[in-house]
Parts: structure tokens; C-alpha cells; sequence
């Protein structure tokens, strides 16, 4: 028996602020179908999602179930309801175990040794849906895909009926991404009803029944995606036709920018996660470093930008020794970085616009007077951020963190190549983004490169990989297991070699 | 054993607030007005344990000051905290100055279990004891209980752990929080009545004289582990008398007084040494949690 036969967004709005997030939106979902929410990065997915979800209230609009109209003021609320959802960010506790997340949100849960008492009814719903794990696991040992599946039980086992699922694919591997969809597939067959919160055009294709495109948190458009293809997709969420070919010319290669001789690095758990690597980035070249997640790129990255200890070899930028010295050396010596993890490591949230836009170039002379910031020049220089990278902000005077995702990048971006570093060190540069966001980014990479720039490039994108980069590199635990032009035919091999099973 | 009791109790409370992510640095001044009401209640009406429930009311009403401060109004817990260490020293030395250095007529007995009581070195030490001892273990083990095998306890710990994700799993955080700091104060307050009505059976300013800091190091040195808090407060209770013990060998008690502080780093700096996953301090303990912020 199913509680949510259909359900129906109507008129919703609302604005964080005085910033509208939504605005008068329409949404329909029948059970036994999954629906596709698509949409640039901040075009108000999420937000419209949460209010479904109990954690915002809505400025106006109904949402009915079964054409009766409920208030959803709480996630009790919702999961009373019959609606559970999987955030983007997993909301489990990391320090308890598999078990103690599902008795935290289970309403059956009894008040007594929970743990025991749960356990054979965790276990038994797992392997309905074929989910082999250990429920005594504490979730930081989970792999993500594991704790993904850990909150997909967590809302099956509330009776969920509509399950929302916000980007479920951005942190799983291909085989994890199989994996789910297979699960989903199974679901919609037993009757539930599914929204996917995504930008990926491709997995709307795969999986969605219906897509509903939002745009500046407003529906541009909902159709069936049997009679859709991924470029009118892509036409409808950025309103614009998107470059799937960005154009990259031939160009000379140039002098040695960076020069990597022979270095070893250990990574946070004191074994060596770097080993004994060598190579050259040029001038007028992208050097892509592929691979998958944890095979040493992180740390490598780390290592050339200075922020962790190379243990043995030497790092040269443009002729300069840098092995070891601090960033802010390393950035004079001529290296710019743009971290991975941009608002942990790419900005002070906290901090305005205007601040965040001399990171790292606070001592430069055009900013500073002695011990004084010059902010007259600083905010002229923010301003001229904001306008040539397209920094979408309605003013300098905010905190950074309320921009979204890719103006962030946009902006980190911007402060990073605008003082026409000889090398850019860009680690997963489009990662989170949306389309438009992501062509922009890889413009002007392509363009930093035009100038005479060399690129270190690390990305799990494998696309933007072959797009962007002169040189391809596969990283495997901590090795390069071959270095490719971007025209050699072995590419198509970057499977085998990215798993480890081919070394050239 | 005595001088650990009062340490036990408010080590506890502390802990159990704590792991709700609330850091409550109040407890020397809950103690304090525990330990006077405890005293007037139990002057005036001459029964200890009517004393020792309006001191436990007591220190669950004036917790209520700083639930609402950090959790209602999301101030910084530090503050906070330390204000009503302050308000609670000032209240209570005020309602107390009528009662300073009078004598209580009754007071809470030693209860000796029986038999067990009877066994010789260790029976005496552990079965001859004031109720305040007794019901310090007792809590003691009932607050690993309540936090390891009950669902309340899951929900308080993930609140600490995880405030954002714990809600949206249908639990109303706020109350979690309240009622954390509230069951702290709580037992603060009989750790300050154990003080005035048992212990020392007299009110003076100041009587608790440090021993709400010695708990907050304590709550640390026992890695927020109500079961091995008891071991812990029963060492530094141990500490705490040896300044009195070892003052005439020539020992300096301010030594003394800083060793507790010092155990309490020592330990914190091996653990994290060994394996910092292994602290086990809840991730957003003293961070203040707002709804619906993006």
C-alpha cells in the first residue's frame, strides 16, 4: 500500500534574504516514476527540494499529496508523509555506526538497547535491495557509495514512498553509478516515485522518466525525456546552445614552466602515496593528470603547490628550486593554484567578495602601504573581477560564501589568472558545476594556455581530460602509468590504464 | 572517595550535556547555587533530601539561562557559559550571606550496606558511604546506559556529532539540547548539595572552590565517557585531598592544585598522539546550530 499516489507542487515560492530562490513553481510526480529536476548550480533545486522536505517553508504555494493539501513543517512532517530524501552532503553522523544512523531516524525504534533490537530487521531490508554491508561499521569506514546506500535504507525503512535524491551520482564511482540506478530501476518497479536533483544531462536520459527544468528558480520548461535529446536539454537549462567542442588549437610547445624530478610524497596516513615521480609541464600546455579518486593526485597537487612536505626529489618552477618552501613562495616564484575543495581551501567564507579577491596577493605592492591594505585599490580590483569573469553577484560588499558554487569558482578563477601566472596548478576546476559554469571555466583555461600559460591539470572528468590537455598522465597509486598526446590512439585504452590493468 | 563524589556527579552532567554538542563551562557556578539552596532548603525544613530536589531544580532552572542562550539565541557557548559561572558564584554568595557559618542540625548520613560493609580495608572505604556516593556511581552507570543503549541517547549524541543531519531525520535538536543542558545542571547542583549538606555541612562563599573547573577537565580526561569518568573522579578526587595531605611535607598545594589540569593535558596529549579518531570529542561540540541556513 502506498501513501503517496501523486504529488503536487504549486506556486511555490520563496527567497532567502530578499533573494528569491524559487519562484512560483509547479511540479507534478506520479508513483512508479522518476522524475529529473535539472538546472544550473543556485538555480534552486535544492532549496525547492528542502521545502518538500520540511527544512524550509515555503513563502507561498501549496504541496498536496493525493490532491489533499498538507503542510510539511518539519522532516517529521515529511517522513510522516511518506517522503525521504538523500542529501547531496550525506546527512549521517560519521563517528557512529551504520546501525546508530538508522535508529536515529527510524520511528520504530525502540527506546531500549536499539542497536540489537534493529539490527536483524537493517539487515534483512539490505539484502532485499542487494546491499552487502556490515551495519557495526562506523560510516567514515564506508566507502560513498556504501553510506549513500546507508541513507537510501534509512528513508525505505521510514515507509518512503516519494524519495528525493539531490546529485545522488556527484561523489560515486561508474560501477557505484550502475549500482544505484539498478536500485532505482527496482524501486520505480515496486511503485515508489523518485525525483533526481541533477545537472548531468546524461543521467536524465538514462534514468528519468520526465524531466522538469528549472532555471534562476524559476520551471522553464517539463517534458517527457523519451522525446528529448541531451542538446535541447542542455538549450532549455542554460537558454543558450552550450559548445560541447571547445576549440583547442595547435600550439608550439614552449619552455619548461615546471619541472618535477624524482619526487616522493606521503600522504595523511604516513605511507607514501607519491612515489618517486618525474615530469615537465611547457609553456602553451595543459598537462592533464587523470585517474581515479585517491591514487595520489590530491597529494601530489598538494606537494607541487607547497602546501604538503615532499620527502625526497625537487620541485622547479620556471628554473626556481621550490621543494618545500611555503605557498606564499611558491606563488611569488610564479605558481597559481586553484584548489580542489574551493570554499575549504579557494576562499575565507566568512570574508567579502572584495577580500577574497586579493587572497594570497594581500602583500603585493598595488594592495598594500607597509602594514596597511589599500582598499580603494583593492575593491577596484574586485570590481574588475566580478565584471571580466562574470561573477554573478549583485554587489562586492558580501559575504563569499552566499555565492554559489561556480561564481565562487569564477572568482578563485579570476584572482588566480589575472596576474598571468607562468603556471596554473588547477585541481578539479569544473567539479560541482554546471554547464555553462564548466564551458566558461575550460575557455579560459584555454585561453591562459593561448597566452603562453602552462596548465597543471588534475580532473576526474575524464571529458574535460581529453578536451582540454596536450598531455594526458594516469595517476595509479602514485605512479604515472602512462603519459599520452592527446592525439595518441592508445587513449582510448584510459580505462584499463586508469584501473591499473595497463602500464605503457 | 568523598572529595571524588561532588567531581563524579557534575563530570557526569557534563558529559551528557556536552555530548549534545553543548559546551556548558557554567558548572561551578550551578554547583555553588546547588550547594545553597541545598543548604537553605535543608536548614529551614530540616530534611536533607527535600534539600538536595531544590537544589536539583534549582540548577535545572539557572542551566535554563544558558539553553537559552546558546541554543535559542545561538550566542557563543563560551561566554555564556562563563556568565553564568558568574551569576551563579554572585546569586549564591548573595542568598547565602544569611547562612554563612551556621551549623546544619541534620544532615544527609552514611549509609553502610550491609554485610558488604563489614568486609575489612574495603568495606568501610566503599559500603560506608554518604547516599550522595552511591547514587553518583549509580548515575554514573546509568548515563553510559542511557547514552550507549537507549534511542534518547543516540539522539543526544548525534545531535553533538551532527546537528543538521540529525534533524532531518525528524528530531527537534532544540529540545535534545535543552534538555542536555538542562539534565547538566541538574546534576551540577546535587554535586554542589552534596558539597554543603554532606560534605563539609556548612555554607560558605566560595565553598566550591574550583572543583566546576576540575570538572570540566575531567569531562576531557574521561574522553566523554560517563563509565570512565568514575575512575577519573575518583583519581582527582584523590589529587584534590592530597594538597591538603601533602601541604606539611613541604609540597607546594599550588603544585598540587594544578595537577588535576595538568593530567587532564597529558592525557588529551597522548590520546591525540596515538590516534586523534580515538578523542571521540563530539564534532560540533560549542558550535551553535541555526535551522534553515543555507
Amino acid at each position: 500500500m502506498r501513501k503517496i499516489k501523486k504529488l503536487e507542487m504549486r506556486g511555490i515560492s520563496k527567497s532567502f534574504q530578499g533573494n528569491p530562490a524559487n519562484r512560483d513553481i509547479n511540479l507534478t510526480v506520479n508513483s512508479g516514476e522518476i522524475l529529473g529536476l535539472l538546472g544550473e548550480n543556485g538555480a534552486g533545486k535544492t532549496t525547492l527540494m528542502n521545502i518538500l522536505y520540511g527544512l524550509y517553508q515555503p513563502d507561498s504555494g501549496q504541496i498536496l499529496i493525493n490532491d489533499e493539501e498538507v503542510r510539511l513543517t518539519s522532516p517529521l512532517d515529511s517522513i510522516h508523509h511518506g517522503i525521504g530524501m538523500v542529501h547531496q552532503h550525506f546527512m549521517l553522523v560519521q563517528n557512529h555506526s551504520v546501525l546508530e544512523n538508522i535508529a536515529l531516524g527510524y520511528e520504530k525504534t525502540p527506546f531500549f538497547f536499539p542497536k540489537i533490537r534493529i539490527r536483524d530487521k537493517v539487515v534483512e531490508f539490505a539484502r532485499r535491495f542487494n546491499f552487502a554491508m556490515d551495519p557495526t561499521m562506523k560510516i567514515w569506514q564506508l566507502s560513498a557509495g556504501e553510506q549513500q546506500r546507508v541513507e537510501i535504507i534509512k528513508a525505505l525503512l521510514n515507509g518512503a514512498d516519494l524519495l528525493i535524491l539531490d546529485e545522488p551520482t556527484s561523489v560515486l564511482t561508474p560501477q557505484e553509478i550502475e549500482d544505484l540506478f539498478h536500485i532505482l530501476k527496482d524501486m520505480k518497479a515496486q511503485g515508489h516515485m523518485v525525483i533526481i536533483i541533477t545537472h548531468k544531462l546524461d543521467e536524465i536520459m538514462d534514468i528519468c522518466d520526465r524531466v522538469t527544468v528549472i532555471q534562476k528558480g524559476t520551471v522553464v520548461g517539463s517534458a517527457d525525456t523519451a522525446t528529448m535529446d541531451k542538446r535541447s536539454l542542455a538549450r532549455m537549462m542554460i537558454g543558450r546552445e552550450v559548445l560541447f567542442n571547445a576549440e583547442r588549437e595547435q600550439l608550439p610547445k614552449g619552455d619548461t614552466v615546471l619541472k618535477v624530478d624524482g619526487i616522493t610524497v606521503k600522504g595523511d596516513k604516513g605511507t607514501p602515496v607519491v612515489k618517486n615521480m618525474s615530469f615537465e609541464v611547457y609553456e602553451n600546455e595543459i598537462f592533464g593528470v587523470a585517474g581515479v579518486a585517491g591514487n595520489g593526485q590530491r597529494e601530489l597537487g598538494e606537494a607541487i603547490t607547497g602546501i604538503r612536505a615532499i620527502e625526497t626529489g625537487r620541485v622547479e618552477v620556471k628554473g626556481v628550486d621550490t621543494t618545500n618552501m611555503s605557498p606564499r613562495r611558491i606563488y611569488d616564484a610564479g605558481l597559481s593554484h586553484i584548489p580542489e575543495e574551493r570554499i575549504r581551501f579557494g576562499i575565507a567564507p566568512g570574508l567579502f567578495l572584495y577580500d577574497n579577491s586579493i587572497l594570497k596577493q594581500h602583500h603585493l605592492k598595488k594592495f598594500s602601504k607597509k602594514l596597511f591594505l589599500e582598499y580603494s585599490q583593492i575593491r577596484d580590483h574586485a570590481k574588475s573581477l566580478v565584471e571580466s569573469y562574470r561573477v554573478s553577484t549583485h554587489s562586492i560588499d558580501v559575504q563569499t560564501k552566499n555565492l554559489s558554487g561556480g561564481n565562487i569558482q569564477k572568482l578563485i578563477l579570476g584572482r588566480e589568472i589575472s596576474e598571468k601566472p607562468p603556471l596554473l596548478v588547477a585541481s578539479h576546476p569544473t567539479y560541482g558545476l554546471d554547464v555553462g559554469a564548466t564551458e566558461y571555466l575550460r575557455e579560459e583555461l584555454l585561453t591562459r594556455r593561448r597566452e603562453g600559460g602552462a596548465i597543471l591539470l588534475f580532473s576526474e572528468d575524464l571529458e574535460e581530460v581529453m578536451k582540454l590537455c596536450d598531455r594526458i598522465a594516469v595517476m595509479f597509486e602514485g605512479e604515472f602509468v602512462g603519459v599520452l598526446d592527446s592525439g595518441d590512439p592508445r587513449l582510448a585504452d584510459i580505462g584499463l590504464m586508469m584501473a591499473g590493468s595497463l602500464r605503457l | 572517595m568523598i572529595a571524588g563524589t561532588p567531581l563524579l556527579l557534575g563530570t557526569v552532567g557534563e558529559v551528557i550535556c556536552e555530548r549534545s554538542g553543548i559546551l556548558n563551562l557554567g558548572v561551578e557556578g550551578v554547583m555553588s547555587v546547588g550547594a545553597v539552596v541545598a543548604f537553605i532548603v535543608t536548614y529551614t525544613t530540616g530534611n536533607p533530601w527535600l534539600g538536595l530536589l531544590a537544589a536539583i531544580a534549582a540548577g535545572m532552572l539557572i542551566s535554563m539561562l544558558h539553553a537559552f542562550a546558546s541554543v535559542t539565541l545561538q550566542a557563543n557557548q563560551v561566554v555564556s557559559g562563563l556568565a553564568l559561572t558568574m551569576i551563579g558564584l554572585g546569586l549564591s554568595g548573595m542568598l547565602g550571606k544569611p547562612y554563612v557559618g551556621k551549623p546544619l542540625a541534620v544532615k544527609m548520613n552514611d549509609v553502610a550496606i550491609p554485610y558488604l560493609s563489614d568486609i575489612p580495608v574495603v568495606g568501610p572505604i566503599f559500603f560506608n558511604q554518604t547516599p550522595f556516593f552511591y547514587m553518583a556511581i549509580l548515575l554514573a552507570f546509568a548515563a553510559w546506559f542511557f547514552l550507549e543503549r537507549t534511542s534518547l541517547g543516540i539522539k543526544v549524541r548525534s545531535t553533538g556529532e551532527n546537528p543538521r543531519a540529525t534533524e532531518t531525520q525528524g528530531v527537534n535538536v532544540t529540545l535534545v539540547r535543552y534538555m542536555s543542558v538542562m539534565i547538566g545542571g541538574g546534576f551540577s547542583a546535587m554535586a554542589g548539595a552534596h558539597l554543603s549538606t554532606s560534605y563539609s555541612k556548612s555554607w560558605i562563599e566560595g565553598m566550591t572552590a574550583g572543583r566546576g573547573w576540575i570538572v570540566i577537565a575531567l569531562t576531557i580526561f574521561a574522553l566523554w565517557n560517563p563509565g570512565r569518568a568514575i575512575w577519573g573522579a575518583f583519581l582527582f578526587g584523590g589529587i584534590f585531598v592530597l594538597q591538603y595531605l601533602l601541604q606539611p611535607l613541604g609540597i607546594s598545594p599550588n603544585f598540587l592544585a594544578m595537577l588535576p589540569y595538568l593530567a587532564t593535558l597529558v592525557i588529551l596529549l597522548a590520546v591525540s598522539l596515538k590516534d586523534s579518531k580515538k578523542l571521540n570529542a563530539p564534532a560540533m561540540l560549542g558550535e551553535p546550530y541555526k535551522r534553515g541556513e543555507r
